[in-house]
């Protein structure tokens, strides 16, 4: 036999047993190699895996343990020695590769796991991110509500629309199934319900709001969560079958305008305020509870809503007062209009009497006057008095009426000048003379020292004042005195607790007379007496007195006009009383010498002095009357020289005398015989003196004494008036007849 | 103030009586007028001068009338006479009334007539002395207490 490199195997074979094991291998082959194509595969497609070279590596090992049983199979039968070489080779490589990799994988297998571990948090990391970020959505949803919900309900100011909005919104946000508000009632003491989401027209549905659940919630302003059976939550029958929804109830205060205190918002005191109520039901059956961020809603958009409806409330307050204003603005624009008409038919009214009234009223009372000079009979003349009575006071009365609508006008102004203040008190006695002694009344005149001679003011007016005044006085006395008294007002006396708003502010140039009248006639009753300076208004006792009652309304006018005041006291009926008034004059500046030459100051104080310097002699054997003759003279202003004998007389006598004046009497005769020595002694007529004779003996006659050569005789006893109207006639004619 | 209306209410009430029971008349009043700042004290002075001239003169009368034999009536008259020309100067209004009935009672020589008018005369001119000093007191007050002698018409 021949020797071939052929190897037998070391077992016999086995037929069955080599098939087995040949199909065996041939799978296993099979199966080493697709796995490898299979990873190869994988790999491929999945772009990230870190380990190629592992998977490179038992790739290799794989396909060479395929090769391995591959190989594997031709050794089952005889085969060359070149097969049992490779598959050695194989084999070797075969081991090497596998430990090689076995190797490797200690190395790998730790950090395949980790990768797992780490995909693992990683997952749960993805989870809770998801979970986070599912809260801020809905967190940020419910923001997106809250503004679009305020948004709704600030956009309206009507209280209505606002409150309606905010349950519609509030509704559809959360998704409720009923959203109510209920209202405190007018008293305070209920709840109303009185809006609802889904009911169109709620009933109205009361509780008193005194139950626990409603103080509960009032008590804070947190949303509260309350049972679904309280009466506040009971609105609709329950329409799931089994458990109605979570109800949640929160307060909406109602803040009124006076609850705005600027010191200290926004701390109220909650005692005071009072709030509504609003009650949210989930809807039922939903397992849906009140998520906090689904209450801090609800907290909010309670809020909001308050202040939208005290901004509503505000805003109705304005649109109120800017209507009423309106309505008083038309109103007031009316009656100024119709004011003005009225004046303007009054001035046109005033304007027609004015003229039209005067000029037949003249035309009476002249031709009255006319017709009283003629011949007429008793009765005549009594109708013709009467006449002229009434159409005088008619004359009066229409001056009165003209007077006061002018002065009411404001028309009417002072005509200020210079006057003799103590001229006017006089005048007015001197007018006032002639009743007062008819009455028999006595009439005073207190005239304090500081009272100027002279002062600035409205000289007619305030004799007419002051006329009434006193007039008023002796109308209203039969009998009894009058009292007037002027004094210059000090500070202390012008504020007077009886004129109350009457400030008057004394100054240099000007003052305030103060002039009291007192009389002790009828008195006037405390009631009457706010009424006497209102035209027209007169008291029982005046209407039977004649006049219109204007007299004391014009006085109070034109006292006014001069700055002053009026008043009237009385201590009742039959008390007499006081007549009270202060007017404001101006203090002339210093008199010039040269504008008033008649009155230089000595004499200023006791009336004019026509006969300044004029020298006259006055004889008469009586001291006394010499005296007082003396006292008229000098008072008049002129020199005087007394003898009291008619030798003296002669003696003293010279070119000098402009006047003698002889007390003549019959027991002497001396008088006469002092005239014809008198002419003896100036030849020339225009050197000698007027000789005038003062007797009290009315036998002395003119006659007489014109015989004798004397220019006149005066009858005493000899007024002062009298003595000036004589020197001034005698200066002016030369000669003086009777003054008796 | 008060004092001061009083007292002039006093003295406006006393010259009104004076007036009124005839002691003085409207020529008193115009002595008043006389009276101003160059003469402050003319009535005085002149009423003084009166009461002066009113005692002489009746003194005489007395002193005339007391005569046991021969009255001098024309001296008595010429007393009278004056008497009744001072009173009626100042106004003394009563005492000029008795001057008047004087006159007659001397014209008649009729002593007891005359002593009787004298006694009237004497009597009414103390009386008239004692009201005027009385009024020139209460002018003194016034003046004192700062007030005005009021006037009256």
């Amino acid at each position: 036999m021949e020797s071939c490199n052929c190897i037998e195997p070391q077992w016999p074979a086995d037929e069955l047993l080599i098939k087995y094991q040949y199909i065996s291998d041939f799978f296993i082959a099979l199966a080493y190699f697709s796995i490898p194509l299979e990873l190869i595969y994988f790999v491929k497609k999945s772009a990230v895996f870190p380990y190629r070279w592992v998977l490179v590596q038992f790739g290799a090992f794989i396909v060479l343990c395929g090769a391995t049983h591959l190989i594997n199979l031709w050794t089952f039968t005889m085969h060359t020695r070149t097969v049992a070489i490779v598959m050695t080779t194989a084999k070797v490589f075969t081991a090497v590769v596998s430990c090689a990799t076995a190797l490797m994988l200690v190395h790998i297998i730790p950090d395949l796991l980790s990768v797992k571990t780490r995909e693992l948090f990683l997952k749960n990391k993805a989870a809770e991110l998801d979970r986070e970020m599912g809260l801020i959505r809905t967190q940020e949803e419910t923001g997106r509500h809250v503004r679009m919900l305020t948004h709704e309900i600030r956009s309206t100011l009507d209280r209505h629309t606002i409150l309606k909005t905010t349950l519609v919104e509030l509704g559809r946000t959360l998704a409720l199934e009923e959203c109510a508000l209920w209202m405190p009632t007018r008293t305070g003491l209920e709840l109303q319900l009185s809006y609802t989401l889904r009911q169109q027209n709620p009933v109205g549905y009361t509780v008193p709001i005194q139950l626990p659940v409603i103080s509960q919630v009032f008590s804070t302003n947190h949303a509260v969560k309350i049972s679904p059976n309280s009466p506040v939550a009971k609105l609709r029958p329950i329409a799931g079958k089994y458990v109605p929804g979570e109800v949640v109830a929160v307060r909406v205060p109602l803040l009124h305008l006076s609850n705005f205190q600027i010191n200290d918002w926004p701390e109220l005191s909650s005692s005071t305020k009072r709030y509504a109520l609003m009650v949210l039901m989930l809807p039922s059956d939903s397992a849906r509870q009140w998520h906090v961020h689904e209450l801090e809603l609800v907290e909010v958009v309670a809020d909001q809503v308050a202040v939208a409806l005290s901004h509503a409330a505000i805003l109705e307050e304005s649109m109120r007062a800017r209507d009423l204003l309106m309505e008083q603005n038309v109103a007031l624009d009316l009656a100024r209009r119709e004011a003005e008409t009225a004046i303007r038919a009054r001035n046109d009214f005033l304007a027609v009497m004015n003229h039209e009234m005067r000029t037949p009223m003249h035309a009476i009372i002249a031709l009255a006057s006319l017709l009283q000079e003629t011949d007429l009979t008793p009765e005549q003349r009594l109708m013709v008095e009467t006449i002229l009575k009434s159409s005088s006071l008619l004359a009066t009365l229409i001056n009165d009426v003209l007077d006061l609508s002018r002065l009411e006008d404001g028309s009417l102004q002072l005509e200020l000048g210079t006057f003799n203040l103590h001229s006017v008190f006089r005048e007015v006695l001197n007018l006032v003379k002639p009743i007062v002694s008819v009455k028999k009344l006595l009439v005073t005149l207190n005239l304090a020292p500081d009272v100027p001679e002279y002062a600035i003011g409205d000289e007619k007016r305030l004799m007419q004042t002051i006329l009434n005044v006193v007039g008023n006085a002796v109308k209203f006395s039969k009998e009894g005195s009058i009292t007037i008294t002027a004094f210059v007002a000090k500070s202390e006396s012008l504020r007077d607790t009886r004129a109350p708003d009457f400030f008057p502010i004394p100054s240099d140039n000007h003052f305030y007379l103060h002039v009291q009248v007192k009389d002790s006639g009828a008195g006037i009753s405390p009631q009457d007496i706010p009424k006497l300076f209102t035209k027209f208004a007169q008291t029982q006792s005046t209407k039977n007195s004649g006049g219109s009652g204007l007299g004391l309304a014009i006085c109070k006018r034109f006292v006014n006009l001069m700055e002053g005041n009026i008043w009237i006291e009385s201590d009742g009926i039959g008390k007499g009383c006081t007549a009270i008034f202060l007017v404001k004059l101006g203090i002339p500046e210093r008199l010039n010498e040269s504008k008033f030459p008649f009155m230089p100051k000595v004499l200023a104080t006791h009336g004019q002095a026509n006969f300044p310097g004029l020298k006259v002699l006055v004889m008469d054997e009586n001291g006394v009357s010499r005296m007082v003759t003396k006292g008229l003279l000098v008072n008049l202003g002129c020199d005087v020289t007394t003898v009291s004998s008619g030798e003296e007389c002669l003696r003293m006598v010279s070119l000098e005398h402009k006047v003698v004046l002889m007390d003549v009497c019959v027991p002497g005769k001396d008088g006469y015989e002092i005239a014809i020595r008198i002419h003896e002694k100036f030849t020339k007529r225009h050197e000698r003196p007027l000789i005038v004779a003062l007797t009290g003996n009315t036998e002395v006659t003119k006659d007489n004494c014109m015989r004798v050569g004397m220019d006149g005789v005066i009858l005493k006893p000899i007024s002062l008036d009298k003595m000036r109207g004589v020197l001034s006639d005698l200066l002016e004619h030369r000669v003086l007849f009777e003054a008796m | 103030m008060d004092v001061v209306s009083q007292l002039q209410r006093q003295f406006v009430d006393y010259t009104t009586s004076l007036y009124r029971e005839g002691f003085v008349d409207d020529q008193y009043t115009q002595l008043q007028k006389l009276q101003d700042e160059s003469s402050p004290d003319f009535v005085v002075e002149v009423v003084t001068l009166f009461f002066e001239d009113c005692e002489k003169l009746i003194n005489n009368m007395a002193r005339a009338l007391e005569q046991q034999q021969g009255v001098d009536f024309k001296q008595v008259d010429a007393s009278v006479h004056q008497l009744k020309g001072s009173s009626s100067s100042i106004g003394a209004m009563r005492v000029k009334n008795v001057c008047v009935a004087f006159r007659p009672c001397c014209e008649a020589q009729n002593r007891e007539g005359c002593l009787r008018c004298l006694q009237q005369v004497t009597h009414e001119y103390s009386v008239l002395k004692n009201k005027l000093q009385t009024l020139f007191r209460l002018e003194q007050q016034i003046v004192a207490a700062g007030g005005s002698i009021p006037v009256i018409e």
